[in-house]
Parts: C-alpha cells; sequence; structure tokens
C-alpha cells in the first residue's frame, strides 16, 4: 500500500491578477517505508510538493491521499490533528523555539496528545537518546551547534511516532560532517523504523543517501 | 511543560517587556480605582447622615450664619425632640499645619445625646471635681463638660496627630483669628467611617465668648424629630418661621444636606470618570501596541506550532491568554495596591470628607476593565496568529 499517492496535482499561485504555476500536474506514488529525495533547482515546486504532502498548503486541484486519508479535503482543526499523528516535518534552518529546552522543544508536539506530564517527559528523553542528545536535554538552542539543533528537530519530528518524515533541506545548513551524521540518522529511521521519508535536496550527495531521486523542473516531474 | 507554562514561557522571552507592560497597567489601574476611590468616599459621604434628623442651614449658602436666637423658636416647633448647634472652627495646628482635620463648635449637652449611634466616647480624663452630668451623657465626658476648653477628638486623630488624652493643644484661627488652647479631655471613636474620623469637638460657648464677641451665630442647627415620617412637615413649618428675615433658613434631612455638601463638589465625579475612562483607553493602546509586537516577532514559531499539529483555535488561546496574565496581572496588582494604599492614607480632605477608601466593588471593577483590555488587546494579534497561512508564517525570515 502507497504512503503517499498523487494524483494530477496542480498548484499555481495567485500574485494580483497574474497566476504563477509551480506545480503542473504530478502524479506521484511513495510507498511505505520508502525514501525519497525530491531534487531540482531552486523554484522547481519542491518545497511547495513536499508542503502539500505534509497538508500545510492545498493544492489547486488534484488528489493527495498519505496513509489512506484525503487530504486535500481536509481542513482547519481536522486536518491540524491529522497533520500531528502523521507527519513530522524536518526544517533547514530547525525552527527550534529559542526559549525551550531541547527537551521542551521534543516535548511540543506531545502537548496535543492526552498524556500524563510524566509519560511525555519519558517519550521525549527516549527520541533524545535515539538522536543521540541524552546529555543536552537541559540546553537551549542557542547553546547547541548546528547538527545537535538539526537533531533536536528530528527528535521533535519523532516523538509522536508519524509514519512519514518530511525534511526540507535537512543539511542545507550543516557542514559536511554534520549533514553526514543527519544523513545517517534519517537513513537509520527510515531502516530500523520504517519511517517513510521524503527529502528535499540540492545536494546529489545527499540524494546519494535515498532509495530514489525524484526530479522536479519547472512544476514537472522527471526521472 | 504544558499549553499555560508555554504561555510563561513566551511571556518571559523578553522580561523586560512584559514587566514594563504589566507594571503601566498596573499604574493605569491604580489610577483608575484612585479616582473610583474618590467617587466611593463621595458616595460613602452622601449616606451620611440619618433620615430622623434635619438640618438646617442659612437658605443664601452654607457659609452664611444664622443668628443663635433661632435656636429656641426652632426648638419650639412641635415634634422636634431636641436641637443642637454646630459650627465650623477652620483652625490649623501650627505644629503641623499640613495635617488638616475638622473642628467643630457644638453645644454638648444636645449634640453628644442626639449623635450616640454614631459617636461611641472611648476615654476620658477623670475630673477634677464632681460635676453633674445630664443623664443622657456619657460619664466619660465629665472633665470635659467641666472645661471650657476642653474638647473632644475622634481616636484616629488621636494616633494620627501624636497627641494624648489631657495634653494641651494650639489651634491657629483662620476664620476666628487668634491662638485657641484645648485641652483633650475625651476620646471618641465613630461607629460610623462616613462621620467623626479625624473630627475634633469642643463647647460651642468657647466660641461664642471668645470668636463672636458675644454675638452668637451658628453655621447649622441640627434637628432631633420626635418621628422622622413628619419630617418634611417640620422642614417646611422651621422655614416659615424665618422666611421673611434677613437670614432666612434651609431645612432638609441630614442625608439630604450632606448629599448636598458633596453636590457643591460639582461635576468632579463626571471629570473623574472621563479621565478614568482616558486612562483605560490610553492603556489599552499600549497593550495592544506590545502584544502586536511581541507576536510579530514570532510570526515563524507561530507557523512551526501549527506545522506540528497546533490548531488555529489553540494559537488563538495561546496568544489570548499571554495579553491576559499581563493584563491581569497588572490590573490585579494596580486594583488591589490602590485599595491597600489608599485605605491606608486615611486621607479625609481636612475633614471634608470620611476618610478615603477604595470599595471593593471598584477594585473588581478594575479587575473587569483589566480583563477587558487583556481581551481587547490580545484580540487582534490572536486573531491575525489564528488566520496566519503556514506557508507565509514559515517564509518569515525575523
Amino acid at each position: 500500500m502507497a504512503s503517499v499517492q498523487i494524483t494530477n496535482v496542480r498548484k499555481v499561485y495567485k500574485r494580483d491578477t497574474q497566476e504563477i504555476p509551480v506545480l503542473d500536474g504530478i502524479s506521484l506514488e511513495i510507498a511505505k517505508g520508502d525514501f525519497v529525495a525530491l531534487m531540482g533547482p531552486s523554484g522547481s515546486g519542491k518545497t511547495t510538493l513536499l508542503n502539500l504532502i505534509g497538508g500545510i498548503d492545498q493544492p489547486t486541484s488534484g488528489d493527495i491521499v498519505v496513509n489512506g486519508e484525503a487530504i486535500a479535503k481536509l481542513s482547519g482543526r481536522p486536518l491540524a490533528a491529522w497533520r500531528a499523528r502523521n507527519i513530522g516535518f524536518i526544517f533547514q534552518l530547525y525552527n527550534l523555539i529559542p526559549v525551550l529546552t531541547a527537551l521542551q522543544n521534543v516535548e511540543l508536539p506531545l502537548l496535543l496528545v492526552r498524556m500524563s506530564g510524566k509519560e511525555r517527559k519519558q517519550r521525549a528523553q527516549t527520541a533524545l537518546e535515539l538522536v543521540g542528545l541524552a546529555d543536552r536535554l537541559g540546553h537551549f538552542p542557542r547553546q547547541l551547534s548546528g547538527g545537535q539543533e538539526q537533531r533536536v528537530a528530528i527528535a521533535r519530528a519523532i516523538v509522536s511516532d508519524p509514519t512519514v518524515l518530511l525534511a526540507d533541506e535537512p543539511t542545507g545548513d550543516l557542514d559536511r560532517k554534520s549533514g553526514e551524521e543527519i544523513l545517517a540518522l534519517l537513513e537509520r529511521l527510515n531502516r530500523e523504523f520504517s519511517k517513510t521519508i521524503v527529502m528535499v535536496t540540492h545536494d546529489p550527495h545527499a540524494a546519494e543517501r535515498a532509495q530514489r531521486a525524484l526530479h522536479l523542473d519547472k512544476g514537472v516531474l522527471s526521472n | 511543560m504544558n499549553l499555560l507554562s508555554l504561555v510563561f514561557v513566551n511571556l518571559f522571552r523578553n522580561p523586560l517587556r512584559t514587566l514594563l507592560t504589566m507594571a503601566s497597567i498596573a499604574v493605569a489601574l491604580f489610577l483608575f480605582c484612585a479616582l473610583g476611590g474618590v467617587l466611593d468616599t463621595l458616595g460613602d459621604a452622601v449616606k451620611f447622615g440619618s433620615e430622623s434628623r434635619l438640618a438646617t442651614r442659612n437658605a443664601i449658602s452654607l457659609v452664611f450664619p444664622m443668628p443663635l436666637s433661632y435656636r429656641d423658636k426652632i426648638a419650639a416647633v412641635p415634634g422636634i425632640r431636641r436641637i443642637a448647634v454646630q459650627n465650623w472652627f477652620g483652625g490649623r495646628d501650627p505644629v503641623n499645619p499640613h495635617e488638616f482635620f475638622a473642628q467643630f463648635a457644638v453645644d454638648p449637652e444636645n449634640f453628644f445625646p442626639m449623635y450616640r449611634n454614631e459617636l461611641k466616647i472611648v476615654a476620658g480624663s477623670p475630673p477634677q471635681a464632681e460635676v453633674a452630668l445630664p443623664a443622657d451623657l456619657d460619664p466619660k465626658l465629665a472633665a470635659f463638660m467641666a472645661e471650657q476648653t476642653g474638647c473632644v477628638v475622634n481616636d484616629e486623630l488621636l494616633r494620627r496627630m501624636k497627641w494624648t488624652l489631657g495634653q494641651t493643644i494650639h489651634l491657629d484661627g483662620t476664620i476666628y483669628p487668634g491662638s485657641w488652647p484645648f485641652t483633650i479631655r475625651a476620646v471618641f471613636h465613630s461607629a460610623t467611617p462616613s462621620f467623626g474620623g479625624n473630627t475634633m469637638l469642643f463647647h460651642f460657648k468657647y466660641l461664642e465668648q471668645n470668636g463672636m464677641g458675644g454675638h452668637g451665630f451658628a453655621g447649622v442647627y441640627k434637628l432631633e424629630l420626635e418621628n422622622p415620617d413628619h419630617a418634611a412637615d417640620i422642614a417646611r413649618q422651621v422655614d416659615a418661621l424665618f422666611e421673611n428675615s434677613s437670614a432666612a433658613t434651609h431645612t432638609e434631612t441630614e442625608r439630604a444636606f450632606a448629599a448636598g455638601f458633596v453636590s457643591m463638589y460639582g461635576n468632579i465625579p463626571f471629570v473623574l470618570r472621563l479621565i478614568g475612562l482616558a486612562v483605560v483607553f490610553a492603556i489599552l493602546l499600549v497593550a495592544a501596541n506590545t502584544m502586536v509586537m511581541a507576536v510579530r516577532e514570532r510570526t515563524s514559531e507561530v507557523g512551526v506550532l501549527k506545522t506540528l499539529g497546533f490548531a488555529d483555535g489553540t494559537v488563538f488561546t495561546i496568544v489570548l491568554l499571554e495579553a491576559a496574565v499581563i493584563t491581569l496581572g497588572g490590573g490585579i496588582l494596580g486594583s488591589v495596591g490602590a485599595k491597600l494604599l489608599i485605605d491606608r492614607s486615611h486621607f479625609n480632605a481636612g475633614g471634608a470628607l470620611p476618610p478615603m477608601t477604595v470599595h471593593w466593588s471598584s477594585v473588581r471593577a478594575g479587575i473587569v476593565v483589566a480583563a477587558v483590555i487583556g481581551a481587547a488587546s490580545g484580540l487582534i494579534p490572536a486573531w491575525q496568529s489564528a488566520r496566519l497561512r503556514i506557508v507565509d508564517a514559515l517564509r518569515r525570515v525575523d
């Protein structure tokens, strides 16, 4: 069964009266447990496609089914709840909350789940241990290196155990060594925990770590 | 961590701004409640007085006296049980010239029995000699009654001026010139806060003989009635006695008299309410500006929260709670602070009003105003955050 099924999706942005097509009739299937790299030049629509899969943007037309749910038809609170259950996001600039510690940042998605504070903390600790930051629980983002911040972001993405991870240039702001560590971590999550991963990247070296690479150019997919 | 702790963490990401905003709201609400306190105090002053007593004054104005000869004529009106003279003295303590308090010359044989429920004699000097007192006078007034320069002071005033029973004080007369010696011979406690606080009472005879050259005038006559139901009729009869005289009178219930006294403040209550509203509006703008800035700074974080699954309503609630904590925190601090500070100040406008107080209803009004400011100032940024599209929020780089 496909984890992500995209059928004839179009996305057009409107600027005043001008229409700017970003995605033009994209159809795509990503199997459960797949690790896909999405490549293409700037402005090709990679991030837009990622946002559509994650339900943080709506297609102009077409269908998107993720984990059996037609998300193009969802909106508001049901869509937010679906996102919390099914999707983990990893951003290029980590997007951690600067006034929260690593542990609190990872706890954030669990605030939406009915569970005790103790259990919430336990699960956040486990996620941070998994990414190798058991000794940085009380550190604030400003006290961590870029690589460590991204690992906290990955822990936050996986703490609610979503089946799909969406990573937007996860190594784009890191040095080579830290980038390698993040890619190795994503590989491990894919291999050992069967997470479906869609990763947007410019870096061919990073794309090599995925099971397959898709190329977008001017809103059209080309293999 | 929970949603509430997230609210507090957000508030203290810029602690100086939060504290300054909270302080500005506290000061504004302090002022709002202090103005409310003035209105409360004026209201209390109106409540002073009994419906079973009448007050007769010069029809032209309170500042013009009436001949003392009116006393017997008024006393002869059927239905009047007792009549007492009360005259404003207007002295100033040269030792503490800025400490104002009220001084009234009264005829104690009638005045104290008339106010037996309002004024409780709590201490008196032992009399030098055996004095025959009227049956309805408190025995603790014996020394006072025997001495023309004796006076009776309120216990609050005694404490405030650091006087002692038996002490002789001197007051400089502002209406009746000269240095007037008084010996404190008794202390009373005001059973009702709206009457008698920070007040000194002394013999009318002393004033009449030494300040009026023996030609007595009275500022106000207080009339105790046998039946309050006849108040209007008796007032008409009293005023009719002096209708065509050079000093016509105006008689009304003591409560109406107090209300008239307060009405001399004119439109002050209206002006105070206007100032209060202006303060509230100004602080609303400050709070709204702070909240808009605070939320705008973290637009991308709002996007992250929504990406993680926080619904629009949850984001709305978080932002609104932040505004509520700031404004309610400041509001409670300012309102309760006003109550505690002003009540303890015992300020009474030189005895012209009861001791200034802020009623709890004014404190509650202040807190409600703070809540409204919180809602109004948080509503716009909360609404903006809730409506913010995730992709737009994430695109924003601060």
